[in-house]
């Protein structure tokens, strides 16, 4: 079971600034252990974002994506109380939603 | 005696070893006009596209994470004897009480008769509250890529309550100011194949290591920089270290034995080092390259 993510937007002027910062190891199965035996790849494949409903961020990550990585956007149109959803799915198949109300 | 036995496991060094101190800059162009001879205080391009780099990390700190693993740890019961910390442990404020406690420590528990900094009482709650083994705690007491303690997460879920306080070690109390002493003693206490002492690299100002700026540990501002940031999430592989780890990595850079986890000599050294930082304000869990 994979932990929650921290999701913070907040409107600056007109533009809301969302951020994401997701907890995953993003293993990207090319490192190799002390005993000299590959690690196994572990890393999310796809994020998507949504926002009042509507789909912002439909996103591919691969292994070169740092562990525990953070994401941030920038978007005109929302409005605060609108509500974002963020969702992952990693190359096991796990999977995570989280969502947060712009402030 | 107790001075002796310290004195042998002493040293320390805060923010970073120092073995070879490389040439600060290339040699100026001669075409160039002269620039004016860096002071001490005059920030180098480096060091602020560092300092620009750290203020966007802190925005979004990977802390967060660990934070929220040690609140359920708190308030959950775990061990032996099946009890919370939140309803067992006091850090000083009263049981259960966390706001603030991080910034008032290392002080004074008549409970243990020691004085103690943050993580070093967080254990011994777990020992004494919740039944489970010192020794068990020590096996593994830091994190490394694979593996984070929950004394770990505990650490930053506390330290997360103080953010934006003032630190406030309570010098007045005479057993604090004790430990304050004995620590200023072991950061003068030079020793090991280099012959270094903690106030060799931070006793004054102006001193570095490669790139990194060394704090002077003895000036407020000084303690704080080397306060602050721990404990501290260290993008290198991604591991969340305590203050109690950092000690302990300036004895390993100093060639010198490890300190016993969460022992009196670390507890001394912090006393010090956080003490000096009186009165500065603590930014909370940090971010580290």
């Amino acid at each position: 079971m994979a932990d929650p993510m921290k999701i913070r937007a907040t409107m600056k002027g007109d533009v809301a600034e969302i951020r994401v910062l997701m907890s995953h190891p993003m293993e990207s199965g090319l490192r190799k252990d002390a005993a000299g035996n590959a690690v196994p790849a572990h890393f999310i494949q796809s994020m998507a974002v949504e926002v009042g409903g509507k789909k912002i961020v439909d996103g591919q990550l691969a292994g070169s994506v740092s562990r525990n990585p953070v994401f941030g956007f920038k978007m005109k149109g929302a409005k605060a109380g609108d509500k974002v959803v963020v969702n992952w799915v990693d190359s096991k198949g796990d999977k995570r939603t989280d969502e947060a109300a712009i402030a | 005696m107790q001075h002796r036995v310290i004195g042998a496991l002493c040293a320390m060094a805060v923010m970073g070893g120092v073995f070879a101190q490389t040439p600060r800059k290339p040699a100026a162009k001669p075409a160039a006009q002269a620039a004016p001879a860096p002071t001490a205080e005059a920030k180098d391009a480096a060091t602020l596209e560092f300092e620009k780099f750290r203020a966007e990390m802190e925005d979004s700190n990977p802390a967060e994470l660990f934070e929220a693993k040690g609140e359920e740890f708190w308030k959950s019961r775990h061990g032996p004897k099946n009890v919370s910390l939140a309803e067992s442990c006091d850090l000083g404020q009263g049981v259960g009480k966390i706001e603030g406690a991080y910034v008032k420590m290392p002080r004074y528990f008549a409970d243990a008769d020691s004085v103690m900094d943050a993580e070093r009482r967080i254990v011994w709650c777990m020992v004494e509250k919740q039944g489970f083994k010192f020794d068990d705690i020590a096996k593994r007491p830091f994190a490394n890529e694979n593996f984070t303690p929950d004394i770990t997460n505990l650490v930053t879920y506390v330290a997360g309550h103080s953010r934006s306080m003032k630190v406030d070690v309570p010098l007045k109390d005479p057993k604090v100011r004790e430990a304050y002493e004995i620590g200023k003693e072991m950061a003068a206490y030079r020793a090991g194949p280099y012959d270094f002492s903690c106030n060799t690299c931070h006793g004054s100002d102006g001193k570095r290591i490669r790139m990194q700026n060394l704090p002077n540990l003895s000036t407020p501002k000084g303690a704080m920089s080397g306060v602050q940031g721990w404990p501290g999430y260290r993008m290198t592989g991604g591991v969340m270290l305590t203050h109690q780890w950092r000690m302990g990595d300036c004895f390993r850079q100093q060639r010198f034995p490890q300190p016993k986890y969460a022992s009196d000599a670390v507890a001394y050294l912090l006393t010090y080092m956080i003490g000096n930082a009186n009165g500065e304000v603590y930014k909370g869990p940090g971010i580290k390259r």
